[in-house]
């Protein structure tokens, strides 16, 4: 049985607006040790993804349906309390901007302690000296005498590493790190991501990673899911989804980089704006935007099939003989190198 | 190509003050320290850099936003360090600004009509009839449509807004162009969009352009020519091609191997050069060369003493290191030996 299971997850907001439905129709798997990356540009509903798997959104104007189930028990249903052991312990989250993130007024040992202290049956002397640890192991220099600096004595890259161990303080089975190197300079990314890789291999922990970043993906996923205006617009392993893309959207994405390897005059563009999810385009969500789009398109959403007998997962109405075509073209415009 | 803009030297200190009444100066964060290089007319200037590089500062001391502590920009053949607010009023509309958040830099009380005609109100171009038929030109020309006079800020998405920003800075047919991040706030969807607008308004308009961006990726797409800085100082500068095949600074290719590449093959063979720790405090940079504690290729006697000057080591291609890389891509063994232990001093 799969570590994770998301089954159909779909959430939907009351907002003043109207309902938004951020997140429509998500499934996926994940396995012991796996890393699975989620793209997607702002509104795409990757976060909400993540925060609802967690119980993270606001209960009072939320409803979540379908299953997420992690060991068999199901987060969406489960009581409060029971919800509550199994945050932190079991699957634990890394936040995007560790400047917001982290408590101004508290030591950043105490941050660390509390995390501690809510799920284990330890002593003060304990918890301080596992927070001790928990900060050695994402290289933190000095970390006994650090332990009693406050948030805003670190840096930006220290205070990232500092969120990243309290997520694996109680060495959970998921981690879910949702862009935690976004707010970061590249030198740092690079070193963040260094590190949550070799966490990865010594506690074999599976990871969600959830960026805007190609790059990002590219490097530490195994299995990457696009996901477009809430639905999943393509789902496959890495080397798939960048070598052989099969939907529309992802080959605009990838065109559209600019890449250091490449020298182009002109990036190929995708024409308009990501959707507004408060009344998201009829038929599929991407067709507004596509050059491919079809009647059908327009009237039908297309489902999330596989194409032909892969497990590559893929929500587009075009014939795979077009897509091979398309696919293949794309790919081979990324690959002539600027001589 | 003749030189639209010439920096000398140029520093930007800020001082930290102790006391009340009686302020006096106890350090100074040095935020731009020492930076010389120059803009020839119809050319795009990359600037990359970490956060607290001082790249913002710089692009603000060029339109004297900032008043430089010491050093003296040229703009168009003129010396504009020291020109007065109203001598400066007839040169700001030669020079003008794009700046990052396309959020925050509309005023959402105002109409887009409004504030893309402000530049030529203040300017006094043209009466009111001829503004409107301005704006609406401008707004067509950065692909929005002449209707978008009348709505608010709010009714637009970041990409739009940033054209805003941009129709902004070209109403009065400045000659420089500095944009701040220009596209670092937008969807990945639509970064290509506004990169490419600019650089087709570039050719359109013979626009100069200052662009300064930490996405190595986006400046390396948009540059001409690639100004890399650190804690501020100009570690390299080389045209776009030569400093990404052939970089010298360890800076600029720690920098670059940082660079995650949508490519995962490439990934899993890559050996990124990771820097140890963080970029030190500008208030007291260290000694020698700025770069030497974080420096895989730190010769002691040598880096932490010399400061290392911006030496032009090929044509057009200058770099401020003792010893540069030999070749490039460098796996991090050999990065750690340099070829010649004797400091390489000379500019051959």
């Amino acid at each position: 049985m799969a570590l994770l299971e998301v089954e159909n997850l779909k959430t939907t907001f009351k907002t003043d607006d109207g309902i938004v439905t951020a997140v429509d129709g998500v499934s996926f798997t994940l396995e012991k040790g796996e890393t699975l990356g989620i793209v997607g540009e702002s509104g795409s509903g990757k976060s909400v993804t993540c925060l609802t798997i967690m119980g993270l959104n606001d209960p009072r104007n939320t409803v979540s349906e379908g299953a997420a189930r992690l060991d068999g028990v199901d987060l969406l249903t489960t009581d409060p309390e029971s919800l509550r052991a199994l945050r932190g312990m079991k699957i634990a989250m890394i936040f995007q901007d560790p400047m917001t993130s982290l408590n101004p007024v508290k030591k950043i040992g105490w941050q660390l302690e509390e995390a501690v202290l809510v799920h284990r049956d330890v002593s003060r002397k304990e918890s301080r000296a596992l927070a001790i640890e928990a900060m050695k192991s994402v290289r933190i220099p000095r970390a006994e005498q650090r332990v009693d600096d406050y948030p805003h004595q670190f840096s930006g890259g220290m205070r990232q590493r500092v969120m990243i161990a309290m997520a694996l303080i109680n060495e959970p089975e998921i981690v879910i790190a949702d862009e935690p190197t976004t707010a970061l300079d590249v030198t740092t990314q690079a070193q963040i991501l260094d590190l949550m890789n070799e966490l990865q291999r010594e506690r074999g922990m599976a990871i969600i990673m959830i960026t805007h970043d190609l790059g990002v993906v590219a490097e530490v996923a195994d299995e990457v899911i696009v996901m477009y205006g809430g639905q999943v617009a393509e789902h496959a392993r890495v080397d798939e989804i960048f070598y052989h893309p099969r939907h529309p959207y992802t080959w605009g994405l990838l065109g559209s980089l600019p890449r250091l390897d490449l020298e182009v005059e002109r990036l190929a563009q995708i024409p308009g704006q990501p959707p507004s999810l408060l009344n998201p385009p009829s038929g599929c969500r991407f067709h507004p935007r596509c050059t491919f789009a079809m009647d059908v398109c327009r009237i039908e959403v297309p489902p999330l099939v596989s194409f032909g007998e892969s497990s590559h997962l893929q929500r587009c109405w075009l014939d795979d003989a077009t897509k091979e075509r398309e696919s293949a073209r794309t790919i081979a415009s990324l690959q002539q190198e600027a001589s | 190509m003749s030189t639209l803009l010439s920096v000398e030297n140029l520093k930007m200190h800020f001082p930290i003050t102790r006391g009340i009444v009686f302020q006096k100066q106890v350090a100074a964060v040095r935020a731009v320290d020492g930076v010389s290089f120059e803009v020839k007319s119809g050319e795009t200037l990359g600037i990359v850099g970490e956060s607290g590089c001082g790249k913002s500062t710089l692009a603000r001391c060029l339109l004297r936003l900032l008043d430089p502590t010491d050093g003296t920009i040229m703009f168009d053949n003129r010396d504009i360090t020291h020109l007065s607010r109203a001598e400066m009023r007839p040169l700001r509309r030669e020079m003008m600004m794009v700046f990052q958040d396309p959020y925050a830099s509309l005023n959402p009380r105002k109409r887009v009509g409004f504030t893309v005609a402000e530049p030529l109100e203040v300017n006094g171009i043209g009466t009111p009839a001829d503004r409107k038929r301005r704006v609406q030109e401008l707004l067509e020309v950065v692909g929005l449509s002449p209707e978008h006079y009348n709505r608010f800020p709010h009714e637009f998405s970041g990409g739009q807004r940033q054209r805003i920003g941009v129709a902004r800075a070209l109403a009065v047919n400045p000659k420089l162009i500095v944009c701040d991040e220009p596209v670092s706030a937008l969807d990945v969807s639509v970064q290509a969009q506004i990169l490419n607008l600019l650089k087709d308004l570039q050719r359109e308009f013979g626009l100069t352009y200052v662009v300064i961006a930490h996405d190595l990726n986006v400046v390396r797409h948009i540059s001409d020519r690639v100004m890399v800085m650190y804690l501020g100082k100009i570690v390299e500068l080389a045209s776009d091609r030569e400093l990404y095949k052939h970089p010298l600074h360890p800076y600029t290719g720690a920098l670059m191997s940082a660079v995650p590449a949508p490519n995962p093959k490439l990934a899993r063979e890559r050996r990124p050069i990771v820097l140890e720790g963080d970029v030190p405090n500008p208030i007291n940079p260290p000694d020698g060369c700025r770069f030497h504690p974080r420096c895989p290729r730190v010769q002691s006697g040598v880096c932490d003493v010399d400061e290392p000057e911006l030496l032009e080591v090929t044509t057009g291609h200058s770099r401020a290191c003792h010893f540069p890389l030999e070749h490039w891509p460098m796996s991090p063994e050999e990065l750690r030996q340099p070829a010649s232990t004797a400091p390489a001093l000379t500019a051959t």
